[in-house]
């Protein structure tokens, strides 16, 4: 990409290369380097992904994934996803909305604040909750116990057969927890960087606070929004550290599609294992592609805006 | 509202202009910003709310959980030597996977951003692979291309080059899952980068080699530092792609993630929490250091904007 000179001092193809462009030779290179990295590294995978899976052929492949045991671990992911995204969606439009909108103190800490799940290890995301809901954990300790401190409560979730951890909620709480920063990290800087301006406008044109949402901050704000939605969703279906310590891996019960992918691995069913892992292969393409889309989308309203 | 007193300022004859909230000394002008917008409690609260009950409070379990040993029990604990050894190889396999990232990765954002060449798009659009690829995925997909007769391993192997099983392995699947974030730091730097100061350099003498080295280098350093960074700290913490191709062999290939796992398999919570907490710790240490780079970053644009 050159740069725009006035064609006046510098006319194009006068056979000596651009001041500020390099070499056809080493811009070749720099090419032929960074798509041999990246096909190595990224795109021998994916399409061995794909060619492994149908090792077997059609045959085996649907084998798989009409296996109950597979059918349980997608409609688990689906679950899982289904409640994370959409707590996660309005927990980032909340967060959004207060700290692009208003000024107040300790702004700073509470982005950070945000961020802390990005830093945490997979692993340690899972045994967090371990250490609060698990039988040597804290509520574990108030309801476990031989005199348990809250008796009622203790009695109502043994009645009920609710278990958190090694159970669904478990699994629930920590695919919550890994894409707690999603929709808030894409929804801020875009509400900041969009002012407060067009909300105050319909306020003093009389709009409701809820009005003003729906009809002005929403439009403004979809395209980020989608965009947050589908990062979060691919790493809700997607997570394997922390889900794996939380799930207890009961096969057809507490089993994601990641921990199914582990399961068929260990058991060195390989061609089942890409079988399935083709199904989130899958996943991120779709999400790759919607995102490019979004993307395209959120560049033709900013132009629209600019002109 | 004693919240907002940190709005208060000595008192000012212009201030009785406008309307007054609250009594006493923290009386404070209601400005029209303040008004306009609503649900400014409302969603301050649930923010606070939800942040706590999903991050802070269970984050907090860590700490309390490992109140329950003595300090030298802890210490005993952290300095095992699987534990060391688990350090030794999760850090050198993450700074050197960052390290490559960064070489690579500058590359491609460079690639991306300057150059036109067939089917950028797409090529574009597949660096997110690695943050959209579910870890298990990457994990098996990777062990299976570096194992023996795996589509890289049968290359490797007859010269003499162990990836599956080995530490070079966990540098391997640690490289895979760091390149977007370097990438996409550097990108936005480099499209915003300003012509002009390279026509500069250029017309004032310089070669291409000196305006990338002096001009071009200097301006994307600290982009460049924050996509290392934050590389080298997701790199720390991955579990699944690395688990694998790793093979988990105590003090050659086992990373700190799997000590903490082989703990919780075996219910004991407070060593897999000690371990926990000295890692967490060196996150939060890198978080700060993000986000120390992210303002220094800022300040960088600001200035050679100015």
């Amino acid at each position: 990409m050159t740069p725009d000179v006035p064609t006046l001092h510098l006319p194009r193809r006068t056979g000596r290369r651009h001041s500020t462009s390099e070499s056809p030779f080493v811009r070749r290179l720099l090419i032929g380097v960074a798509l041999a990295f990246l096909s190595l590294f990224l795109f021998l995978p994916l399409v061995s992904v794909f060619t492994q899976a149908f090792a077997k052929g059609m045959g085996f492949y649907v084998h798989t994934i009409v296996d109950p045991m597979t059918l349980s671990a997608i409609k688990l992911t689906l679950i899982a996803a289904a409640i994370a995204v959409p707590l996660n969606c309005v927990f980032g439009v909340c967060a959004a909305w207060t700290i692009a909108k208003f000024d107040f103190r300790g702004k700073n800490i509470l982005l950070t604040l945000i961020d802390l799940p990005f830093s945490v290890s997979p692993v340690i995301s899972g045994l967090i909750y371990v250490l609060v809901f698990g039988a040597q954990g804290w509520l574990g300790l108030y309801l476990n116990a031989d005199h348990p401190r809250l008796p009622w409560l203790a009695n109502w979730l043994n009645d009920h057969d609710i278990k958190i951890i090694f159970a669904v909620p478990g699994i629930v709480l920590a695919t919550i927890f890994v894409t707690f920063p999603f929709v808030a990290r894409e929804l801020i800087p875009l509400m900041q960087a969009q002012g407060r301006n067009e909300e105050e406008a319909a306020r003093v044109l009389g709009a409701s606070g809820w009005q003003t949402f729906w009809r002005v901050t929403l439009p403004n704000i979809k395209w980020g929004l989608l965009y947050g939605v589908i990062l979060c969703n691919a790493r809700a279906m997607g997570e394997f550290g922390a889900v794996s310590v939380v799930s207890g891996k009961i096969r057809g019960q507490t089993n994601t599609l990641p921990l199914h992918i582990e399961a068929l691995y260990d058991d060195y069913n390989f061609t089942g294992a890409f079988a399935v892992a083709s199904l989130l292969a899958l996943l991120a393409l779709v999400t790759l592609g919607l995102k490019l889309w979004v993307e395209h989308n959120q560049a033709a309203l900013n132009e629209v805006e600019v002109s | 509202m004693v919240a907002a007193s940190w709005n208060y300022r000595a008192p000012n004859w212009r201030w009785f202009m406008v309307p007054m909230r609250g009594n006493g000394p923290w009386r404070l002008p209601m400005t029209k910003r303040n008004r306009v917008l609503p649900g400014f409690r409302l969603t301050l609260g649930f923010t606070l709310f939800y942040l706590g009950l999903i991050v802070l409070i269970p984050l907090s379990a860590v700490f309390w959980k490992t109140s329950s040993l003595t300090w030298s029990e802890f210490w005993h604990t952290v300095t095992l030597p699987t534990a060391l050894a688990s350090y030794r190889l999760t850090f050198g396999a993450s700074f050197l996977a960052a390290l490559v990232n960064a070489f690579f990765g500058f590359i491609v954002a460079w690639v991306l951003v300057r150059y036109q060449f067939f089917g950028k798009t797409w090529v574009d659009a597949l660096v997110d692979l690695p943050f959209a690829l579910p870890t298990a995925v990457a994990g098996i997909t990777l062990a299976s291309l570096y194992a023996k007769a795996g589509w890289i391993g049968q290359w490797l192997e007859p010269v003499g080059i162990r990836v599956a099983n080995t530490q070079l392995g966990v540098f391997v699947a640690l490289t895979f899952i760091g390149l977007p974030f370097i990438v996409r730091t550097v990108q936005p730097i480099l499209e915003d980068l300003d012509p002009e100061l390279e026509e500069a350099a250029a017309s004032l003498g310089a070669n291409r080699w000196q305006v990338f080295w002096r001009v071009i280098l200097p301006m994307v350093t600290p982009a460049l530092l924050t996509g290392f960074t934050l590389a080298f700290a997701r790199a720390l913490g991955e579990y699944g792609s690395v688990i694998f191709i790793a093979g988990n062999i105590p003090l050659k290939t086992q990373i700190t993630p799997v000590i903490i796992m082989g703990e919780l398999d075996m219910f004991d919570y407070a060593k897999a929490t000690a371990i926990a907490v000295v890692m967490l710790i060196v996150s939060f240490a890198l978080l700060l250091s993000v986000n120390v780079l992210q303002w220094w970053t800022n300040r960088h644009n600001s200035t050679s904007l100015a």
